[in-house]
C-alpha cells in the first residue's frame, strides 16, 4: 500500500531518451479504510438471533352457570405489587365455610430456588420424574423422540401432576406474570392458566398486605 | 532486489491483498445478511424467561409500553397496506397515495387512526416525540380501534396466506408459509391489568393463542432481580 512512485536518479547512463515509467499501482488505502469502516460498522449493528417467545394459551370464558371445576392437584399463586408473591394449596376456603375445613391461609414466597421453584417442583415431582426417566430413556435411544414428546405431554396432564392457577392483583406486572409461567415451565407444569382473583381471595390478600 | 532480503530505502511494504480480500467478503456477508430493524415510537424492554423458541415470521404485533400504552405492528408489509386501507373506510380518514407507500415500510404506531396522517408525514425523530401519542386507542365499547386494526390485519393476513398457498398448490410447488401468530411484547414494568386489557381484545375475537416476546434469561437484557437461577 501506499507506494511512492521512485523516481530515483539513476538516470544518468545512457542519452536515450524514454518515455518515463508510470506507476500502474493505485492507492487503494482510502478504499481500504472505507472497506473496514463498514465492515465495523455492520459487525456491530448486525443482530443475529431473532427474540425469543413464550407461547401461551388463554382459556376461553366458560360458558354461562357453569361450575368452577374441582382442582385437586392445586397450586394458586398470587401476585402483586413489589414483586411480593403468595400462594396456597388446593380449594379456596371461605373463613367460616359450612365444610369446617379449616380457612385458606396465603403463605409469602418468592422468586428463588428456594421458594416457588421448591414448590412447584415438589407439588409436581410425578410429571418432573416421570419426564426425567423418559429423557433417560431417549438418550440411551430406547425411544424415539415423537413418542417422547407425547408422553411427556401425557405425564404433564396426568391428575396426579400439578395444575396451577396464576392470579394477580391490579398492581402486580408483567414481569411477575412472566417470571411465573416461567418457573411453571422450567418445572415442566403443563395445566396452568392465567385467571382473575375471586372476590374472598382479594380481601385476603388485601389483609395479608396491608 | 530478490526477494527475503531486506529492502534497503523507502518504507517497508507487505502484501495486504489477502487481509483486504477477506475484510471485503466479510463485509459483504454482513451487508446481505442484516435486516434493519426500523426504530420502535418507544423502547419497550421484555422481561427475560428460559423459553428459547423463536419468534415466527408473520406475525400481529401489540407492544405494550411501561405505560401501557398499546402499539400495533404488522409484520407483513402488503397485509399492513390493506388493513389501512379498511380502516380509513371504517374511520373515514383520507390517506394519500404516498403516505400509503411510507405507512408499508413502518414499524409499530402507538396513534389514533385520526392522528395517523400526521405522524406518518413525520419523521424518524419526530415520532418519538409526537403528540399525543397515547397508544392505539383500545375501549371496546367507544373507540375499538385495537380492536378493528387487529380483525382487518387478521383478515388480510391469512387472505394472504390463502391466495399464497393456493398459488403455490397450482403450480405444484411447496408451499412454506407461515399462518399468522399474535405476538405480544409487553415491557417488564408493566402492570399486568395493562396487558389484560389488550389481550381482553384478542380473546373477545375467539384469539387464544399468544407468543408473549421475552428476552432469554442471561442474555443481553437480564433482569435487575437478584436470587433467580
Amino acid at each position: 500500500m501506499a507506494e511512492i512512485a521512485d523516481d530515483g536518479g539513476g538516470h544518468k547512463k545512457g542519452g536515450k531518451k524514454r518515455a518515463k515509467k508510470q506507476s500502474t499501482k493505485i492507492d487503494m488505502t482510502p478504499m481500504v479504510d472505507l472497506g473496514f469502516l463498514l465492515l465495523t460498522f455492520f459487525v456491530l449493528t448486525s443482530t443475529f438471533s431473532k427474540p425469543k417467545s413464550m407461547e401461551l394459551s388463554f382459556p376461553a370464558p366458560p360458558p354461562p352457570n357453569e361450575k368452577p371445576v374441582e382442582v385437586k392437584n392445586g397450586l394458586n399463586i398470587i401476585l402483586t405489587k413489589d414483586h411480593k408473591i403468595f400462594y396456597y394449596k388446593g380449594q379456596f376456603n371461605a373463613p367460616d365455610n359450612k365444610e369446617g375445613k379449616p380457612a385458606t391461609q396465603l403463605t409469602e414466597t418468592s422468586f428463588t430456588p428456594e421458594g416457588l421453584h421448591k414448590i412447584i417442583l415438589e407439588m409436581n415431582s410425578y410429571a418432573h420424574d416421570e419426564i426425567a426417566k423418559l429423557e433417560a430413556k431417549v438418550k440411551s435411544k430406547q425411544m424415539a423422540d415423537t413418542t417422547f414428546k407425547r408422553l411427556a405431554m401425557e405425564a404433564k396432564g396426568d391428575k396426579r401432576s400439578l395444575t396451577a392457577l396464576i392470579k394477580t392483583d391490579d398492581k402486580a406486572t408483567y414481569r411477575d406474570v412472566i417470571d411465573a409461567v416461567d418457573e411453571l415451565n422450567v418445572c415442566m407444569v403443563g395445566k396452568y392458566v392465567i385467571i382473575d382473583m375471586s372476590a374472598p381471595e382479594y380481601a385476603l390478600l388485601t389483609e395479608k398486605i396491608k | 532486489m530478490s526477494k527475503g532480503k531486506v529492502s534497503k530505502g523507502g518504507a517497508p511494504s507487505l502484501d495486504m491483498t489477502p487481509m483486504v480480500d477477506l475484510a471485503f467478503l466479510l463485509v459483504t456477508f454482513f451487508m446481505l445478511t442484516a435486516s434493519f430493524r426500523m426504530a420502535e415510537p418507544v423502547t419497550v424492554d421484555p422481561p427475560a424467561s428460559h423459553a428459547d423458541k423463536a419468534l415466527p415470521d408473520n406475525t400481529i404485533l401489540v407492544s405494550i409500553d411501561g405505560l401501557g400504552r398499546p402499539f400495533f405492528g404488522v409484520s407483513n408489509s402488503e397485509a399492513k397496506v390493506a388493513t389501512l386501507m379498511k380502516m380509513s373506510g371504517k374511520y373515514k380518514v383520507a390517506f394519500s397515495e404516498a403516505q400509503i407507500k411510507k405507512f408499508g415500510g413502518m414499524s409499530s404506531f402507538g396513534v389514533a387512526i385520526q392522528d395517523l396522517p400526521k405522524y406518518i408525514d413525520a419523521t424518524e425523530a419526530e415520532r418519538m416525540k409526537f403528540q399525543p401519542q397515547k397508544g392505539v386507542p383500545n375501549d371496546s365499547l367507544r373507540d375499538p380501534q385495537l380492536s378493528d386494526w387487529v380483525r382487518y390485519a387478521a383478515q388480510e393476513t391469512n387472505g394472504i396466506y390463502i391466495r399464497e398457498r393456493d398459488k403455490a398448490k397450482d403450480a405444484g410447488k411447496d408451499f412454506v408459509g407461515e399462518k399468522v401468530r399474535y405476538a405480544i411484547k409487553a415491557d417488564a414494568t408493566t402492570k399486568y391489568i395493562s396487558v389484560k386489557a389488550v389481550l381482553k381484545t384478542f380473546t373477545d375475537m375467539k384469539i387464544y393463542r399468544f407468543n408473549l416476546i421475552t428476552s432469554l434469561e442471561g442474555g443481553a437484557t437480564k433482569p435487575a432481580k437478584a436470587g433467580k437461577k
